[in-house]
């Protein structure tokens, strides 16, 4: 397939940096999302401004677009990439394979950690997105969209809490190996700042998973007090 | 002591292979792992069979020529040790072991255990040679290199290119292969002059050999014999960037 990035380190650089440029975008997104963490009425009239300002502003669009685009193309050249891996393993497997012994599962399941990932992005841009942009929702008494209604009555489902901290554990893997991957595909890596690397990478896989856990379990538990 | 053994049996290539059982008995602890092939080789023979093919060369763990995946890990249990040094008193009397060729699209099997790892020459025909001028050596003090890097560099250098690292990659990727000869080169003064097509060059010519690509699982580096760590493959994706961008 004569895609561009034809090249094998090639490909792994597209993917560190869409994957990179990802990984930042939760940072912004963990930084707004706290505001739900805010007492409710603050929480409502905080959080209904922070949408509408972004969804107004003409360089978030732009900035959103090339999410879309990076989603796309992490999935694709993943999907390129693990085919490849795979008829480069060849016809016949190993009768006795104790391999696993040599590295962590979560690196060896990155495409399933990917996969359970985008279908979690489907769902929650159908359930929060897709309602704030294209579907008529009731005002708050500022008279913005109330998107802070729409999200904390998904979250009080125990259900719907449960899909979301499995996600987010998925995710919470898949940084943990993709952020100190990255950099080592771009080769952006001195053995001097090795461990430095590596402790950020899971600081930050670990702040992430802890962050977007903590607001539908805070949400769910304050809204069915026991 | 006394060992099972079921081994791949495949007659060329193209054919199906299959695991064949075989008993051995008698074996002496202190005999080495392909020293018990040869064993399990004459009883073959005289039985009138068709002896077991395996690579072996040195036997003393420098050559890189053996290589098997011995109970389902490459060159066996024990962390940086060839098949060839890998002896039976690390193994339990009337254990049952696997052994099968290691296995990648671009190592085919020729025979039994025997594979074709001529993918990884045509790697370093790709770009792991330097320019020297031929003749007498040159006045070792008029090349600087210091302590540490010349050592950071013979790390590299280590590489016996035996194929583990291929062999248990989930991608069956040669990056560290690759990687070893690329970043050796990278820091020596005589690898200076091909710097900047190397690391493109050698790494083109792992994908056309049919290898997958890197996913930094860090396995390889569990496996190699000589304990090359995956820190070179950082550094080969480095040169690879340098290149593109620095390229005449």
């Amino acid at each position: 397939m004569h895609l561009p990035f034809r090249h094998s380190i090639a490909r792994k650089n597209l993917m560190a940096l869409t994957g990179g440029f990802l990984s930042f975008f939760l940072l912004i997104h963990l930084a707004g999302n706290l505001q739900l963490l805010l007492p409710e009425a603050r929480a409502r009239e905080q959080f209904n401004l922070y949408a509408q300002l972004l969804s107004g502003n003409i360089l978030i669009k732009a900035i959103s677009y090339g999410l879309y685009l990076s989603i796309l193309l992490h999935a694709l050249y993943a999907l390129l990439l693990a085919l490849s891996s795979r008829k480069a393993r060849g016809g016949q497997a190993y009768v006795y394979d104790h391999r696993r012994q040599a590295s962590p599962w979560y690196a060896r399941s990155m495409g399933l950690l990917g996969s359970i990932l985008l279908v979690f992005l489907a769902v929650h841009m159908k359930d929060f997105w897709y309602v704030y942009k294209f579907t008529a929702i009731p005002l708050d008494e500022h008279g913005q969209k109330d998107l802070y209604t729409v999200v904390a009555t998904a979250y009080q489902e125990a259900w719907y809490v449960l899909l979301y901290v499995v996600a987010m554990i998925a995710l919470g893997f898949h940084l943990l190996h993709g952020v100190k991957s990255a950099l080592f595909s771009l080769g952006l890596y001195h053995p001097r700042y090795r461990l430095w690397a590596k402790r950020a990478s899971t600081a930050y896989a670990i702040a992430m998973t802890a962050g977007f856990c903590l607001i539908p379990i805070y949400l769910y538990f304050t809204q069915n007090p026991a | 002591m006394k060992i099972t053994l079921y081994i791949w049996r495949q007659d060329n290539a193209q054919a199906k292979g299959n695991m064949e059982k075989h008993a051995l008995n008698g074996l002496n602890p202190d005999m080495s792992f392909l020293e018990m092939l040869d064993v399990l080789n004459e009883q073959i023979i005289t039985a009138g069979g068709d002896p077991v093919e395996f690579d072996h060369d040195c036997r003393e763990g420098i050559c890189g020529q053996c290589g098997l995946f011995i109970n389902g890990r490459a060159h066996g249990p024990l962390a940086a040790t060839t098949t060839c040094q890998l002896h039976l008193r690390h193994f339990k009397d009337g254990d049952t072991i696997y052994v099968e060729p290691f296995r990648a699209a671009a190592f085919p099997v020729v025979k039994d255990l025997r594979i074709d790892r001529s993918a990884f020459d045509r790697i370093i025909q790709a770009g792991g040679y330097v320019s020297a001028r031929t003749g007498d050596a040159p006045e070792a003090n008029a090349l600087p290199v210091p302590h540490r890097t010349a050592e950071q560099a013979f790390d590299a250098a280590a590489c016996i290119g035996c194929g583990a690292c291929v062999a248990t990659c989930k991608n069956a990727s040669a990056a560290l292969f690759t990687a070893a000869k690329v970043s050796h080169l990278a820091m020596l003064p005589q690898g200076q002059p091909e710097r900047e097509h190397r690391a493109q060059a050698m790494s083109a010519q792992m994908d056309e050999e049919g290898f997958g690509h890197c996913t930094q699982t860090g396995a390889c580096e569990v496996e190699c014999p000589q304990e090359i760590s995956i820190a070179h493959i950082a550094r080969m994706n480095y040169e690879f960037n340098r290149g593109a961008i620095l390229k005449p």
